[in-house]
Formats: structure tokens, sequence, C-alpha cells
């Protein structure tokens, strides 16, 4: 759906990107803006119900969900998210309450409590499907100044863009990224792990598994020639990023990878500078990769 | 916890599982082991999810709760996308957990199910997740020195201004405090 008129949105940033990935908010919003994109943040939005709150009280993880729908279905307009685990539990929210009316007339009793309600009219977007299927290709090439000839990017989707639904890409071999490194003159490299899990949690609470699941992820990206990893989702970021040091020394192999969000790409082929491309809050060295492609 | 029979928790297991969307699909395992074979921590797990389900067959559902199985699932959705039954397995991991922490069984100690309490603590508090508050409580209730292999990586995220100090408590707090309690009123789930 390419459109002239004004693409506007409910912003939800989620948790995760008000501290340490903040990075993933600023290239965000900058990128939506150089798109033509609003967004607008909503007002006094609370955690999403996160996978580790839900896994342990589902209904109250819905009724953390139902707060946030019902402060967005006021403006009656779609709810992005920047956040893989945000958006994998929005949407599921919305699909249970609306598959079990018990369920629901218990979250509709407890946000009555809170003086709310919510009759299950927002539709929880993530940002990469509003890029790629509402922006789409010909305004983003269109955007793009600075193209990232000779670069070549491998696509980590992690698990919760595609899965459990696939209703917005392929559940094992999601394609939006690939597309969208294209669209931005970079290559994007065949990249078999590009689903596989990072390891979430685990790299703090179970740091040995934590540790051979990205290991793993990142040395498929090296033996595939890839020159950076991107991703959609804050804890994969995190934990292809910052571990990088303790995999390669006790896996014995070089795993050192700049890893950005879709968004820095996105920014640094639009030609914006700093602060909107973030690029300084990066731990793996990025300014020096784009430099020596002469980006 | 002594008391409790595996049949009677398979019982109430199932009761639940039913009503979620497609539950009763897990009356149609078929014991293939997909899910086991997708699952990226299975190897770690004292049951894998196929045995899971073979557990809960055989009645011995309190073994399951007692392992590390269910706080290993990382919520990938794997299982469920491959099932060819369409069970949604990771929901019946996340029903096992909660089945766990009703009756108490579960491995308390276990750093995930750890975690998860200390997450839920969090957000309890502020509406939002507060990651160093996070942190912290989880270190001090699990490990307190394994924060120190941390201290080289919490340097570097300093750094690069990659630490938040300062919780955002939300300003409808209250308001979505009588929310979560009102939604406790008719059971917890």
């Amino acid at each position: 759906m390419n459109t002239t008129n004004t693409m506007k949105f409910t912003y939800y940033p989620g948790c995760s990107v008000t501290g340490m990935n903040k990075a993933y908010d600023v290239s965000t919003r900058s990128t939506a803006k150089a798109l033509g994109v609003v967004l607008e943040e909503l007002d006094d939005w609370n955690c999403c119900g996160a996978s580790a709150y839900m896994s342990v009280h589902e209904k109250r993880a819905f009724v953390l969900c139902a707060r946030n729908l019902a402060l967005a279905e006021k403006d009656n307009r779609d709810m992005v998210t920047i956040c893989n685990g945000c958006y994998v539990v929005l949407s599921k929210a919305n699909k249970y309450m609306a598959a079990n009316p018990e369920l629901n007339a218990d979250i509709q009793k407890a946000l009555a409590a809170g003086g709310m309600s919510y009759n299950g009219g927002v539709r929880v977007r993530h940002f990469l499907d509003v890029v790629v299927n509402d922006v789409g290709e010909e305004a983003v090439r269109r955007r793009t100044s600075k193209p990232l000839a000779g670069l070549s990017v491998a696509p980590y989707y992690g698990c919760q863009i595609g899965r459990p639904s696939g209703e917005i890409d392929d559940a094992e071999d999601p394609q939006m990224m690939d597309k969208l490194i294209g669209w931005l003159g970079g290559r994007s490299v065949p990249f078999p792990l590009k689903a596989k899990c990072c390891g979430g949690m685990m790299m703090t609470t179970r740091p040995k598994i934590g540790r051979d699941l990205t290991g793993k992820i990142l040395k498929c990206a090296k033996d595939q020639g890839a020159d950076c990893i991107i991703t959609a989702c804050p804890l994969c970021q995190i934990n292809l990023e910052a571990f990088q040091d303790t995999i390669s020394r006790k896996s014995g192999t070089d795993c050192q990878i700049p890893v950005l969000y879709f968004t820095q790409l996105m920014a640094t082929a639009f030609g914006l500078d700093e602060p909107a491309v973030a690029l300084k809050d990066c731990l793996t060295p990025v300014e020096a990769m784009f430099a020596q492609k002469g980006i | 916890m002594a008391g409790i029979k595996g049949s009677s928790l398979s019982e109430e297991f199932l009761e639940h599982v039913h009503q979620l969307p497609q539950g009763k699909s897990i009356d149609k395992c078929i014991q293939c082991g997909t899910c086991s074979g997708s699952c990226p921590t299975s190897s770690a797990m004292e049951y894998s999810p196929r045995e899971v389900i073979a557990a809960l067959r055989a009645g011995m559902l309190d073994r399951v709760l007692r392992s590390n199985t269910i706080w290993f699932c990382t919520s990938c959705y794997y299982c469920t996308v491959r099932c060819p039954a369409k069970i949604p397995f990771t929901d019946v991991m996340y029903e096992l957990k909660r089945l766990g922490i009703k009756h108490k069984i579960y491995p308390r100690k276990d750093t995930n199910a750890v975690m998860s309490k200390a997450f839920t603590d969090v957000v309890s508090k502020y509406g939002r997740n507060a990651e160093t508050e996070l942190v912290k409580k989880y270190y001090l209730r699990s490990n307190p020195f394994k924060v120190l292999g941390q201290l080289k990586l919490v340097m570097k995220m300093l750094s690069r201004h990659r630490v938040d100090f300062f919780p955002h408590r939300i300003s409808g707090i209250e308001n979505l405090r009588r929310m979560i309690a009102a939604a406790q009123e008719n059971g917890e789930r």
C-alpha cells in the first residue's frame, strides 16, 4: 500500500528501548520521520505483559496488555511496536480475548475497576511490517541517499515476529528484512539461522545455553560472509552484541561482528546524522565498518 | 505438596489446556517428537517437550513440574508452529508453569523461575520493567557473586550510555493495581 496520505500510528515503544536499547527508539523515530510516518507515542503506556510475566500470570498479563490497548483505542489507529516480545504478547492478548468470552469478561471487569474498557479494535503492528508493507519499496528507495553498496548484511529476525502466527512473515524463513536490505542498496546474505532462538533471557539465567545459541548465530553470519547483522528486537540485539568477547574466547572461534537495529541501517542509508542514527551506542565497531566500506 | 498425585494434576491441567485456542488438540499428540527436535533448549531439559505429554498421559506430571523443563522454554514458538497436531505447545509450557506455582511444586531456585518472579515484582512496582533493578533483584536472589563476571560488560555499557539507573513509574500505577486486583477476584490463571 503506497500512499501519499500521511501514515499515522500510535507508537508503543516498550520498556527495553527506554533503557539499554535507547538506540532502537531513537533510530525508529528518526527513520519514521524521514519516511513521512507519524508515530505518536501512547500516553502513560505500561509493560506489555512480556513472556517472562505472561508465562507465570496469564490473566494479569492480559490486563497489562488490555490497559495499553484500551489507551490506544481512543485514537482509533493501528498501534506500532518495535520489540518482538511486545509484538507477540500484545497480538496474543487481542486474539485470546476475542476467542474466549469468559476470559474477555474477566479482563473487561478488571479494566472497569480502573475506569477503562476495550472493544478489541486495535490492530497491533511491528514497525518492520509498516516499513516494508505500508511504506514500501518505492518510497524507501527514493529516500535512500547513501546506498549501502558493497555491504553484506545478515538479517536476523529472531522468533517472535513470524511465530507463532506467521501473519506478517514466514514462520521459519521470513523475508521482510532481506527485501529491505536490497532496497537500501546492500546485499542480504543467505542466513539459515535467521529465525533461530537467540536464547532470550537464558543469556542471563543460563549463560552457557545462551552463549551456545547465540554463538551459532554469530558464527553462521560470519561464515556467510556478512559484514554485520541487523535485528528487529531489543533482546536479540543485546544478546548478539554484548557477549561476543566471551563467546569467541570460550568457543575458540572469532565471533566478532557488528550488530545493529534495522532502523540504524536505514538511518545510515538515508544519510541521517548523529544523534538520529545512534551508532554511538553500539558496543561493536559499527562506525569503523561503515567507514571501511566508504558509506 | 505430598498429597498431590500426578493423575489429579493431569486432570486439572487438561481442563485448562482445553480452554485455550486449539487447546483440545493436545489429545491428538502422536508422540512424533517434532517439538523436542525443534526446541532450542530441549537438550538441556530433564524432560523433553515430547516426554512432557507422555508424562501427562502416564499421570506423572508432578515429576515434570519438579524438573527444570518448563523453565527452560524461551518462548520461541518453534514447537507450536511445527506440531503436526497443531498443539499450541508454548502455551502448554505456560500452563505447566502456572500449575506448578499454584500447587507450589516447582524448582524455586531455578534461575529462570527466579528471573520471572523478579520481573513480575518489578512490573508490579512501576508498571514497567526497570532493567537495573531487575538485574539487581535477580542476582541478589540467585547468586550475587555471578554479577562479578558481568562487571566488564557493565563498564562497557556505561560508557555507551546503555545503563538506566532511574526507573520510570507510570502515572496510572494505582489504577493499574486496582485492575490487576480485580482480575484476580475470579481466580488466577
